[in-house]
C-alpha cells in the first residue's frame, strides 16, 4: 500500500512586494517595464492592493502640480472641485484614463487636475506674513482636502508625477489605469498584503504628499508616536495605514527642516546606541544629536521602503534588516526591489548586485537637470 | 531531463520537478529560471537538480537526501528545516540560510545576508554544515543550537564591506562556528567566545574545506594557508534564569 503523504508541502507566501528604477540621465522608459518587474512578485501580495508611483509622466505640464484626486461619491468630487476652483488655477482637468477591467470591483472615480495656486488673501498672507512656502500651501490643501471632504482623496499632487494605485493584484491596478500608456524616468511598484489595515483604495501604496512617494514593506510598530509627532506640524493621517507616516516624516526632515537625504534616513533607522557609543567623535556627536532631536522620528519595526521624488530614487531597511531589499546596477539605471529576480526580470545582466545593510540608505539622484 | 522554466509558474514548474523524480529520473536541469519558489522542497529522493538562474525564496526547505545546483545568485531562505542533502550556489544569497536546518549541507560560494544559519540544530549522526565564502550580514549563527557554520570572507561581490556584521552569534548555545583570519571581537554577542581551534577542529576544517572546494574547483590550500579561529556559545543555556531564576 503506498503510504499517505504526511504532509502537503504547501506555503502561503505571507509578504510584501516592490520594486522600483531610477534613469540617472532622464531615460524615460514605459510602464510596460516596471509592470514586468512587479508581476514577477505576484504572490508576495494577495489582491488587496497594488500600486505604482511614476515620474517624468507629465512633462508638458511640468510647471503645474498634478492633482490626482480619488472620489468615492459624487458630492465629494462637486466640494473638492470647489475647493480647488477658489484656490487655484487649473489649467487642465480630466478623468483619470481607466480601462474596465473584469479584475477590479467598484473602482472609485479618479480624476486629475493641473494647477497653480491663486494669489489668494489666504495664499499672500501665508508667504508674505507667515514664511510660508508655496509648497506647504500644497501641503495644507492636501490635508484639507483629505480631512475634511468626506470621500475625497488626494492621491497624489506633485510635479511632473502621478500615484496609480488601488485594490487589486498590481498587475491589475496596472491595466485598470493603462500604465503602459506613461513613460516615466523614475517608477516604482508595491505589491500589498495587507496585515493589520484594511485593504481599501486610499491604503494601496505607493502614499505621497507633494512629489515624495514611499512604496514599503513591513509595519510601523512606531505609528502611533510618528503620527503625534507629525501632527504638531499640520500632518494630519487620513490613509488608516502606517505608510502614511513615512512620507510626510521625510517631507517634515528634508522638505522643510532641510536634512541631506542620507541624514533623514539615518534619523529614520538610526545606529543602537551601543553602536555610536563606539563612534569617533564627530560621528558621536551628529548622531546623538539626530537621535535626541528626531526621537519621535525613529522608524521601529520591520521594515524595506522605496521613496522616490523628481530628484532621485532611494531605498532603506530597518536597522536590524527584518525585511528583504536588494540594489543593481546597470548603466545609468539603478534598480531596487524585494526580490533579484524581479529586477533579473527586467534588467537580466546587471552590472552590480547587493543587498544594502540594515539602516543603509542607497541613495541615487538623477544626474543634472532632469 | 531538461525543463525550460521560462515563465513557468512556480506551482506548475515543482508539480513538473516531482512528477518527474516521482518517475525515477535522476539529474534535471532548470533553464531560464527567475524566481520560482520553493524548488526542490520536500524532495526525498537523491537527485540532482541543476538551476540556471536565480531560484526563489524558500529553495529546498524539508529537502531531504536530494542536491541542489544553482549556478547563478540565490535569494532568502535557502535550506529552511532541511535534513539532509546539499545546495551549492555559484554566486552570492540572501537572508535567512538554513533556518532550523539539521541535516546535510549547504555551501555559498559569495556573500550571504543577515541571520545565516539562525537557529540551526544536531541531533544524533544528523549535522548540518553551512559554509559561505564571502561575506556576511548581522546575526551570523543567530540562535545557533547545533552543527557548523563557516564564514571565509574570501570571494565577495563587496570586499569593502566588513566580513561580518554585529551581533555575531546572538543566543548561540549549541553548534560552532569556524571563521577564516579572525573575527572582530567588538561585534560578537555576549553569549559566545573566541577560541584558538585544536587538531580535531583542523581536521574536520580541512575535510569540509575538500569538499566545498571540489564543488567550486577552489584550490584549498589558498583557503587553508589562514588560521582559523573558533567561535563558541559560552553557556548551553544562557536564558535559562531569565524566567525563573534558580538558586545558584
Amino acid at each position: 500500500m503506498k503510504p499517505h503523504a504526511t504532509h502537503h508541502f504547501q506555503k502561503d507566501i505571507s509578504n510584501c512586494g516592490l520594486t522600483g528604477f531610477i534613469s540617472k540621465k532622464g531615460t524615460r522608459v514605459g510602464g510596460e517595464v516596471i509592470i514586468k518587474s512587479i508581476a514577477l512578485m505576484h504572490d508576495r501580495g494577495n489582491g488587496l492592493g497594488g500600486g505604482f508611483g511614476a515620474y517624468g509622466i507629465y512633462p508638458e505640464y511640468k510647471e503645474l502640480y498634478a492633482f490626482h484626486v480619488m472620489y468615492e461619491n459624487t458630492m465629494a468630487q462637486q466640494l473638492t472641485e470647489e475647493y480647488l476652483e477658489s484656490n487655484f488655477h487649473i489649467e487642465q482637468q480630466e478623468d483619470i484614463p481607466t480601462r474596465r477591467t473584469k479584475a477590479i470591483a467598484n473602482p472609485p472615480v479618479f480624476k486629475r487636475y493641473f494647477a497653480k495656486p491663486l494669489a489668494t488673501d489666504e495664499f499672500r498672507e501665508a508667504i508674505e506674513y507667515q514664511g510660508l512656502t508655496e509648497e506647504d500651501m500644497i501641503v495644507r490643501h492636501v490635508m484639507a482636502i483629505n480631512h475634511e471632504i468626506e470621500g475625497a482623496f488626494v492621491v497624489s499632487s506633485g510635479k511632473n508625477m502621478g500615484a496609480f494605485k488601488g485594490v487589486g493584484f498590481p498587475e491589475d491596478i496596472a491595466d485598470f489605469f493603462r500604465l503602459e500608456e506613461y513613460s516615466g524616468h523614475i517608477w516604482t511598484a508595491h505589491n500589498r498584503f495587507p496585515t493589520n489595515t484594511p485593504g481599501w483604495w486610499g491604503g494601496a501604496h505607493p502614499f505621497t504628499l507633494l512629489d515624495w512617494s514611499i512604496v514599503h514593506n513591513g509595519e510601523i510598530s512606531s505609528y502611533g508616536i510618528n503620527k503625534r509627532y507629525l501632527e504638531m506640524y499640520g500632518y494630519l493621517c487620513t490613509m488608516l495605514t502606517d505608510t502614511e507616516v513615512v512620507a510626510y516624516m521625510l517631507d517634515l526632515l528634508i522638505r522643510k527642516h532641510g536634512l541631506p537625504a542620507s541624514l533623514a534616513c539615518t534619523a529614520l533607522a538610526p545606529p543602537f546606541w551601543e553602536l555610536i557609543d563606539q563612534m569617533p567623535n564627530n560621528e558621536r556627536e551628529l548622531l546623538t544629536a539626530i537621535r535626541q532631536v528626531y526621537g519621535s522620528g525613529l522608524l521601529n519595526g520591520p521594515f524595506a521602503i522605496l521613496f522616490a521624488s523628481n530628484q532621485g530614487l532611494i531605498g532603506l531597511n530597518d536597522r536590524v534588516k527584518l525585511r528583504p531589499l536588494v540594489c543593481a546596477e546597470y548603466e545609468d539605471f539603478v534598480y531596487m526591489a524585494s526580490e533579484e529576480s524581479a529586477i533579473r526580470e527586467i534588467c537580466p545582466n546587471p552590472s552590480r548586485i547587493w543587498s544594502p545593510r540594515g539602516g543603509e540608505p542607497v541613495i541615487t539622484m538623477v544626474e543634472g537637470n532632469v | 531531463m531538461k525543463i525550460n522554466a521560462q515563465g513557468l509558474y512556480y506551482r506548475d514548474l515543482n508539480e513538473r520537478i516531482r512528477n518527474a523524480v516521482e518517475s525515477g529520473t535522476n539529474t534535471i536541469e532548470l533553464d531560464n529560471v527567475n524566481g520560482q519558489y520553493f524548488i526542490g522542497d520536500g524532495l526525498n529522493k537523491p537527485v540532482t537538480i541543476t538551476i540556471n538562474g536565480v531560484p526563489g525564496n524558500d529553495l529546498a526547505a524539508f529537502m531531504n537526501g536530494a542536491t541542489i545546483i544553482v549556478t547563478e545568485n540565490a535569494q532568502d531562505n535557502i535550506g529552511n528545516t532541511m535534513n539532509a542533502g546539499k545546495v551549492v550556489v555559484h554566486g552570492h544569497a540572501g537572508d535567512v540560510l538554513g533556518y532550523g536546518m539539521r541535516g546535510g549541507r549547504i555551501h555559498i560560494r559569495k556573500d550571504v545576508g543577515y541571520r545565516v544559519g539562525i537557529h540551526m540544530k544536531s541531533y544524533q549522526e544528523n549535522k548540518p554544515v553551512l559554509i559561505a565564502g564571502g561575506n556576511a550580514g548581522d546575526f551570523f549563527g543567530e540562535y545557533m543550537a547545533g552543527g557548523v557554520l563557516i564564514l571565509l570572507g574570501m570571494f565577495s561581490d563587496n570586499p569593502e564591506k566588513d566580513k561580518h556584521g554585529f551581533l555575531f552569534g546572538t543566543g548561540m548555545h549549541g553548534g560552532v562556528i569556524y571563521v577564516r583570519g579572525g573575527v572582530d571581537e567588538s561585534r560578537l554577542a555576549k553569549e559566545v567566545g573566541v577560541f584558538e581551534v585544536d587538531d580535531e577542529d583542523r581536521k574536520n576544517i580541512n575535510e569540509m574545506m575538500s569538499e566545498y572546494c571540489k564543488d567550486f574547483g577552489l584550490d584549498p590550500t589558498v583557503i587553508l594557508n589562514e588560521r582559523f579561529v573558533k567561535v563558541l556559545p559560552r553557556s548551553k543555556r544562557p536564558y535559562g534564569n531569565m524566567y525563573c531564576p534558580m538558586p545558584k
